[in-house]
């Protein structure tokens, strides 16, 4: 059996000065190839938990930490970052915390020079990231001449060119635009789809979140309140209610049904299985 | 009929000399009791707009009308009376050093007594849920939190029309539809929402009409059933329709665009 891509066990954290856990005892296994979208209100402890897997924490933000947290069979809370950065990318909300080289290109070659690469090889890396996120007709131009969108990919594909197994974003959409949001989940549906990358994401648009995710993890006051397939998380009816997160509109609709007496074996999620449902409770006329 | 509390009069407005037409002949009244749900791509023109509305920005051609003040011709601090304006970031309009003071300062410009002050600040205060000494500075508040500060010396203020910028990044969705709630509960009072969002969510279940901007221009402007719910329309405009929408028109069920709608229109069917 591989190491799964994440392991978290009994994990508990709190910052430095602080009086109160931030994360409360959680357990979380991520097999590799998953696709796993954490969501929750804001100051649920959801970026902690990200800064902990990427090694922010305790690297950077110091902190108490109890439990274990292994990536790729391997203990991050004793790694350094150069080691884990070989395997996990991370993206951050504002891609401008990341970007710092004065064009596209070099944004993207930053991290490969770092590595000590042969010069052949960034190169070839670069144009390789560069056309599979779509920017490589602006190669030369500035990341600050961007959209906020556009430089959003550019961070991914900064991370991409590590070649990381495990990428994390951390609300990655949420200072963008509808059409920059559309473009920048494009993006990352396509690199499940045809990289098979392990892939993290805090986000709240949940319409998008139950069409891709494998799993779904509700994190509320650092503990996580939810986790499984999309339909089992949001067929727990109570937990998401008394939760502040947005269920989809699909399965609301059916929690109005089933108070009503409705009978379903499962809730639906996404469009296509409440259109599924929907036609085949209404041929038979009764819900049940 | 009242008299419309804002109307924008054949708008044409660009920020330079050289730049194109950023707004094209925008015409636009609003009434006590509405509540408008602005939508459009970035660069359509939505933000400009919001901003002639409080005369933070005046038109180069055309007019606006603040309860029939011209607002090229009226201080922005009498508009600012009856229109109040909620930026996109908090940070944008937090100055002071208290909480208290930041609440405070607008109503004092108003001429407010100090017990009336008192008053508003108590109300705003809880409305948004926000529990912190008020002699603590806003600065080190959380963004959320800062948000909802924002928000209570907006709400403190009681203008006649409330202008919401995006105000909910960093806010779950929960708490975006309690505020909501409180503002929806002051349009029955005779005030006017303008929210400017790209939820389609939220829209719906708040608005009582749709303005759906493109390049400088009003695309749409009707019931949020024919803006929201045509799912045509908004794939055209490169919207993604809300589920309930899509289901529902599948279903032959019309055109829902609320969870109630479809689980209604579901129940009388299903005789539930």
């Amino acid at each position: 059996m591989p190491a799964p891509a994440v392991e978290i066990r009994d994990l508990w954290f709190k910052y430095a000065g602080a009086s109160e856990w931030t994360l409360r005892n959680l357990n979380l296994r991520v097999e590799e190839g998953e696709f796993v979208v954490v969501m929750g209100p804001s100051g649920c402890g959801k970026s902690t938990l990200l800064y902990i897997l990427t090694g922010i924490i305790p690297n950077m933000i110091k902190g108490e930490i109890r439990g274990s947290v292994y990536v790729l069979g391997r203990d991050v809370l004793k790694l350094p970052p150069s080691e884990i950065v070989k395997n996990v990318g991370f993206v951050f909300q504002n891609p401008d915390s990341q970007i710092i080289m004065p064009s596209v290109y070099e944004e993207v070659t930053f991290g490969l020079e770092n590595m000590g690469l042969p010069p052949d090889e960034i190169s070839r890396i670069a144009r390789e990231v560069l056309e599979y996120t779509g920017l490589w007709e602006k190669r030369d131009l500035s990341p600050w001449s961007l959209s906020a969108g556009e430089r959003q990919v550019l961070a991914i594909a900064s991370a991409l060119a590590l070649r990381p197994r495990i990428l994390i974003l951390d609300e990655p959409t949420s200072m963008l635009d509808h059409k920059d949001t559309m473009r920048v989940l494009k993006l990352i549906s396509k690199l499940k789809e045809e990289l098979k990358m392990t892939i993290i994401v805090v986000e709240h648009r949940i319409e998008w979140a139950v069409e891709v995710a494998d799993r779904v993890v509700i994190m509320e006051n650092g503990e996580f309140i939810a986790q499984g397939t999309p339909a089992e998380v949001f067929s727990r009816v109570d937990v998401i209610k008394r939760s502040g997160v947005r269920p989809p509109m699909i399965a609301e609709v059916f929690y109005y049904l089933i108070e009503r007496g409705c009978r379903v074996d499962r809730i639906p999620v996404t469009a296509r299985e409440g259109l599924e449902v929907l036609s085949r409770v209404l041929s038979r006329g009764v819900c049940a | 009929m009242s008299e419309p509390l804002i109307s924008v009069e054949n708008v044409w407005f660009k920020y330079t000399k050289k730049q194109d037409w950023v707004l094209r002949g925008v015409s636009l009244e609003i009434k006590r009791g509405e509540f408008i749900g602005v939508i459009g791509e970035t660069g359509a023109g939505k933000t400009t707009l919001a901003k002639h509305l409080n005369g933070l920005l005046k038109p180069v051609k055309g007019r606006v009308l603040v309860l029939g003040m011209d607002t090229r011709r009226t201080p922005t601090s009498k508009i600012a009376r009856h229109v109040g304006y909620l930026f996109q970031n908090p940070d944008s309009q937090i100055y002071s050093a208290t909480i208290r003071d930041e609440l405070s300062v607008g109503l004092k410009k108003l001429g407010f007594r100090d017990a009336e002050i008192e008053e508003r600040i108590k109300w705003a205060l809880e409305v948004v849920d926000l529990k912190k000494p008020l002699d603590m500075s806003p600065h080190v508040l959380s963004f959320g939190e800062r948000h909802r500060l924002a928000i209570a010396t907006l709400l403190a203020i009681k203008p006649d029309v409330f202008v919401l910028d995006e105000p909910f990044a960093g806010i779950d969705y929960k708490r975006s539809l309690q505020l909501l709630q409180v503002f929806k509960e002051l349009t029955k009072k005779g005030h006017a929402v303008v929210l400017i969002t790209h939820d389609l969510q939220l829209i719906s279940e708040l608005a009582t009409r749709v303005v759906f901007m493109k390049s400088g221009v009003i695309l749409r402007d009707s019931k949020p059933e024919d803006v929201i719910g045509d799912v045509e329309f908004l794939e055209s405009n490169n919207y993604t329709p809300l589920q309930v929408t899509v289901i529902g028109v599948k279903l032959g069920l019309g055109r829902p665009i609320r969870v109630v709608d479809l689980a209604r229109e579901l129940e009388k069917r299903l005789q539930l």
